[in-house]
């Protein structure tokens, strides 16, 4: 990983929600203690069932969310850091006091940035201005940026983006009502493309279209990756579709980072038992495959993350857990070729 | 197909419109199919496919604007749609019940789980109260809720997700139907959650020995679960077989191009095969295949007439006129 720079670096991210319960104020860790990095032109998939903490990271990490602690480097510059210190164990130093030791803090006005960075939402329907025209929908970053001249220049680059993503350029008058799901994603995506970025944040961004459209946009997306050299956070709950679409994929379960590693490594070769019961729990549309295989159905529901169990989240659902589990978090170790694990036992 | 005893549900020639101010939307389009007992139907399609209003039909539970122009549904030689709606109260989850997508919103939020269990119990038995009660616990011990003592207290909001879903299940199913209509039953849940409920089906199927239809959008459902599988689009059947034919040897350019746009596990590494264009209007339908307007093969005869169903193998119809281009061609010497 160090011969080439990473374009975005994660480390110790941690973003915490308050949360009233009548009168008792509770915190909900809804991410707790990631690290990761995305090197450009990558994409690395992101999964988890529902109230994982998934889209709690692409919006932190765009800085959405204020982060509660950590420290998020985008193209070697900190963006934001809360100044705690660790040692080469990846634990926290504590001086004198018992208090994490500081060093000063960082967070930078994101604005600037934002051209760098951008976000493609899950909903198609609701992330588009119903009162504003397509032109203006992909014109608006260009607007709130400076990116152009004069109005043929501003009216070129949308025509130009447009095109890109496969939209006619007689639509630019239309309005977003007026389009299928299919389309209204492509103008999500053409208004992310705008400003040039080179990271985007998928957030579930072909949940919501019909497999036909979905394979439209998935190679969209690809095809875009090759030519303009982009790198994602695809955000998803469809394993196929992270699978298909990743380098790398990482594995979240209760805001903790489970597992990471490349793609066909983690379809081949999976370690955490979360990431096993989640690979066999998906329907894989083959009857003769889904016939002979035997789904591994993890007993239980999700805990509540207002009522995380201690150590290890997992461990309530999971078949190997001993008393280890119970007591501390296990750390996400490397186990070779860049496939890492947090577990105890496996 | 085998003798005509086992046939539960025979629906023949189904059209349903919904009457709009744009006009009338022709959302179902001459269905048929039999449902044997025991058996697994899945119908399979995109949004506005008409899967779930096919459903919808058969329950007769469909909005105000939509109404079934045409057609019949048997069930046990019955014609059901022409029963009133009393009898249609009785019949509908003492013979047939339904299960919907979303648990979260299909159950009454102001009652107790018990009391909604109960009260589908007394609608359809001549239980007493305790009867009911008990058979309530009963069910949702057989769904595999936890604690269904304190569960029956416990109003929906309590629940998790795939809770909710069971009692969904346990409630569809306290009557016992012969015919489960699962209609998305489990698009709002998580995998690991998914896999729980579709095993759980599977159990009580076998159990309570009653015939399903499985509408869903994912091919990886109908795959584990179906025995035979009906391929819908724009209120057509395209397809129809088992699911070793639909999977394997797809016959109509739809299902062709449905399974080439899936990410599977043998194509992670390939660029998917989309399927082009947007899915038809409606209110818009072309005259000849409803499909043709996106298909990359279509034909002269493909814009003109909207083909048959043709035997393409064994259990396994399809309605393309690829599969019947060289008879075609010889009788009219088109193109």
């Amino acid at each position: 990983m160090s011969e080439e720079k990473n374009i975005l670096e994660v480390s110790h991210l941690k973003q915490y929600f308050t949360v009233k319960q009548g009168f008792k104020k509770k915190t909900l860790k809804a991410v707790d203690d990631i690290s990761f990095a995305i090197k450009p032109g990558e994409t690395l998939g992101l999964v988890g069932e529902s109230g994982c903490g998934k889209t709690t990271v692409g919006r932190t990490l765009l800085r959405l969310y204020e982060p509660t602690a950590g420290k998020i480097t985008f193209n070697g510059e900190v963006l934001f850091d809360s100044g705690e210190e660790y040692d080469e164990n990846d634990k926290i130093i504590l001086d004198a006091n018992g208090n994490p030791q500081k060093h000063k803090s960082v967070s930078k006005n994101m604005l600037p940035y934002r051209k760098e960075m951008q976000m493609v939402f899950q909903d198609p329907y609701s992330s588009l201005d119903p009162r504003m025209t397509v032109e203006d929908i992909i014109g608006e970053p260009l607007d709130v940026h400076h990116l152009y001249k004069s109005k043929e220049e501003r009216r070129k680059k949308i025509l130009d983006l447009m095109e890109l993503v496969g939209l006619n350029a007689e639509h630019a008058m239309r309005y977003a009502h007026e389009f299928s799901g299919g389309q209204r994603q492509r103008i999500g995506i053409a208004r992310a493309l705008a400003v040039n970025p080179k990271f985007i944040v998928c957030d579930e961004a072909v949940s919501a279209l019909d497999v036909s459209i979905q394979a439209q946009v998935i190679n969209m997306f690809e095809e875009l990756q090759d030519k303009l050299g982009v790198a994602y956070l695809f955000i998803a709950h469809d394993l196929l579709v992270v699978q298909h679409i990743s380098d790398r994929i990482a594995v979240m379960y209760l805001g903790k980072m489970m597992e990471i590693a490349d793609a066909d490594e983690l379809n081949n070769n999976p370690i955490h038992p979360y990431t096993l019961s989640l690979l066999s729990a998906v329907p894989i549309p083959d009857p003769e495959t889904a016939r002979h295989s035997k789904r591994i159905v993890l007993e239980g529901d999700v805990p509540s993350p207002l009522n995380m169990p201690s150590g290890c989240p997992f461990r309530t659902r999971c078949r190997y857990a001993t008393e280890q589990c119970a007591k501390e978090m296990p750390q996400l170790k490397d186990r070779g070729n860049g496939h890492f694990v947090a577990c105890h036992n496996r | 197909m085998s003798e005509d005893t086992n046939v539960l549900l025979d629906v023949e020639n189904l059209h349903t419109s919904f009457f709009t101010e744009n006009g009338e939307v022709k959302a179902v389009n001459g269905i048929s199919f039999k449902l044997e007992k025991g058996k697994t139907l899945g119908i399979v399609g995109e949004s506005g496919s008409g899967k779930s209003v096919t459903a919808y039909s058969i329950m007769q539970i469909l909005a105000e604007t939509g109404r079934v122009t045409e057609g019949k549904v048997l069930f046990k030689g019955d014609n059901i749609l022409e029963y009133s709606e009393s009898e249609m109260q009785k019949f509908r989850g003492e013979k047939i019940s339904i299960i919907f997508q979303d648990p979260m919103t299909s159950l009454n939020p102001v009652f107790t789980v018990g009391y909604q269990l109960e009260e589908a119990v007394l609608l359809h038995t001549n239980k007493t109260k305790a009867e009911a009660k008990a058979r309530a616990i009963e069910m949702l011990t057989l769904v595999g809720v936890n604690e269904p003592e304190s569960r029956v207290k416990q109003y929906p909001h309590e629940l998790s997700g795939g809770m909710r879903q069971r009692v969904m299940i346990a409630m569809a199913l306290c009557c016992e139907p012969d015919v489960l209509i699962a209609d998305e039953p489990t698009t709002a849940l998580d995998v690991t959650i998914q896999a729980q409920i579709l095993e759980l089906m599977q159990d009580l199927q076998k159990k309570l020995g009653m015939a399903i239809i499985m509408v869903t959008h994912d091919l990886g459902v109908i795959a584990s679960m179906c025995d035979e599988i009906l391929v819908m689009y724009g209120g057509r059947v395209c397809e129809r077989g088992t699911a070793d034919a639909i999977f394997y040897e797809p016959a109509h350019e739809y299902t062709k191009g449905l399974l080439a746009s899936i990410p599977r596990k043998d194509n992670m590494n390939e660029k998917l095969v989309p399927i082009g264009g947007t899915p038809i209007n409606l209110l818009n339908m072309p005259k000849g295949c409803a499909f043709c307007p996106r298909c990359k093969n279509a034909m002269k005869v493909c814009l003109e007439k909207q083909p048959d169903e043709y035997w393409v193998g064994e259990d396994h119809l399809a309605s393309c006129w690829m599969n019947i281009k060289d008879l075609y061609e010889s009788q009219e010497g088109v193109h």
